[in-house]
């Protein structure tokens, strides 16, 4: 008999936490099937990749036969290109509850894989779409409450300046007055997107969605104007106790202005020395076809759930956690 | 000296920063959804004790620190040096009254001794968890009383002064929690 490894082969998550998230994942599929949303389930492994410079996928190797030389594809970062190409094939509300795969993000409310629920509604309102999501995150917090508040105010009330007037330079410097950094950046989104993590966030009590984010932190939303003309984001991000929770967009439906985006991307992780990996041209061509006017949400499940049930890390949720994958 | 880069910093690394070795208490990833990662650090200053946090950029590199915790036994105390060795070398090493700080209070001659070397220098001294000691000072003890909740002082023999039960006397053994400075039991 050979010796048994002591190894940590135990779940990470207590056994009644994954009978409670066998249950939740069930009550979420029953709320949408209840609603006529259909469930969707996308490939995980692409030929393409997603463009954001800040989310990195994972490479792996696809052969044609042992031995063979190997092709990259990449595994999904968000279900969002697939879903959008079915909305476009006509699909009608459709939502997928699924892994998705980030690569290096790894930390107390991190896990490289994750699960994801993103869905999209046809013919809806980015206002109508934050009203489902809070029926979502009641399902299993009933008591919740929510608040809006612009991104902009949200600055203002809680650093004192306009995060679209302010000068980079004046933002660094308000920066290194509050936090004890060593780096430099010339990326203004980074230094917004410090402060709202580092100063924002902790403050952030119940429920928040912000909303009129950057028009530079558009992402694949539509771009609007604010009371004041400034261009922006018609985006919004729900914080549920300063944990970031879900991400909504009224859903950009202009393929060249997509096709510029993902140029952009491409550029910035060009100019950064990070892969640029192919991009979705199956997603163009489906936008070109036309696609309906749209709202669209992505939340994190694993998180949803550690918030129900009062827990402080995602491995206390997840079967097996990364460092026991 | 090797560096690390943001994305292996972890609970317990010694890195230079400003010039000062330091050690990390507590590391964080920080992701916002569409931004870039940042590794908020809770440091300790292993020089001057200072606690703070500095936030790291994914791609920043930092500099690890030549810091050793070594088991060593005390040897004595020459009025201006704390004198240690190590037992496996015999090598010596003397710290000065920065490094030992509060821990000179427990330092007992032949005790084993964690001394925190800094490219081969002592930075920090930290004394066993319990360390035994005899009562040179303290009242006389009262008879028969040792269910009552009373305490006096008590002065050890390396000049530590802790509360004690009032049935303690002059010249027994103690045995003291150096973390918190109390009193456990007689030896």
């Amino acid at each position: 008999m050979s010796a048994v490894p002591d190894l940590d082969w135990q779940p990470s998550a207590a056994l009644d936490t994954l009978r409670k998230r066998a249950e939740g994942l069930a009550l979420l599929r029953q709320f949408f099937s209840q609603r006529q949303v259909m469930e969707v389930d996308t490939q995980l492994l692409s030929h393409s990749a997603g463009c954001d410079p800040f989310i990195d996928c994972f490479d792996v190797l696809y052969r044609a036969f042992p031995g063979a030389e190997p092709e990259f594809l990449y595994l999904q970062t968000s279900p969002e290109y697939a879903m959008k190409r079915l909305l476009s094939a006509g699909s009608g509300p459709i939502y997928q509850l699924g892994k998705v795969f980030r690569n290096g993000e790894l930390g107390q409310r991190h896990n490289p894989e994750f699960t994801m629920l993103e869905w999209y509604r046809p013919g809806w309102s980015m206002a109508e779409l934050m009203q489902e999501v809070r029926a979502v995150v009641q399902l299993f917090l009933p008591q919740q409450t929510f608040v809006e508040c612009e991104y902009r105010s949200l600055f203002r009330q809680h650093l004192g300046w306009d995060p679209c007037t302010t000068s980079l330079a004046e933002i660094k410097v308000f920066a290194r007055q509050h936090l004890d950094l060593s780096f430099d950046d010339e990326d203004r989104d980074t230094w917004l997107n410090l402060l709202m993590s580092h100063l924002i966030e902790p403050q952030l009590q119940g429920g928040v969605f912000v909303t009129h984010f950057p028009a530079s932190q558009a992402a694949l939303a539509k771009r609007v104007h604010d009371v004041d003309g400034e261009p922006m984001a018609a985006r919004f991000e729900l914080y549920l106790d300063g944990l970031e929770l879900a991400n909504g967009y009224q859903e950009l439906t202009d393929a060249q202005e997509q096709a510029a985006r993902f140029q952009a991307d491409q550029a910035q992780r060009a100019a950064l020395n990070l892969p640029v990996r192919p991009l979705d041209q199956r997603l163009l061509a489906a936008l070109a076809a036309g696609q309906p006017e749209s709202a669209g949400v992505a939340l994190g499940v694993d998180r949803l759930f550690m918030r129900a049930w009062g827990k402080e890390t995602l491995a206390e949720v997840l079967p097996f956690a990364f460092s026991r994958a | 000296m090797a560096n690390y880069s943001s994305n292996q910093l972890k609970n317990g690394l010694k890195v230079m920063l400003d010039g000062d070795p330091c050690n990390m208490l507590d590391v964080e990833f920080v992701k916002p959804g569409k931004g870039q990662a940042f590794t908020r650090v809770k440091l300790r200053n292993l020089l001057t004790g200072r606690v703070w946090e500095r936030t790291f950029k994914s791609n920043e590199t930092i500099e690890s620190a030549d810091v050793m915790d070594t088991d060593m036994e005390y040897l004595y105390n020459d009025g201006e040096m704390w004198h240690f060795m190590d037992p496996n070398s015999f090598e010596q090493v003397a710290a000065e009254k920065n490094a030992v700080g509060d821990a000179a209070k427990w330092l007992k001659e032949q005790d084993k001794i964690t001394v925190t070397l800094w490219n081969g220098n002592p930075i920090a001294v930290t004394p066993p968890n319990f360390v035994e000691l005899e009562v040179v000072e303290t009242d006389p003890g009262v008879k028969g009383d040792t269910a009552q909740g009373g305490s006096k002082p008590a002065t050890l023999t390396t000049g530590a002064v802790v509360r004690v039960p009032l049935f303690i006397e002059i010249g027994e053994k103690l045995r003291i929690d150096t973390r918190t400075g109390e009193y456990v039991s007689r030896a």
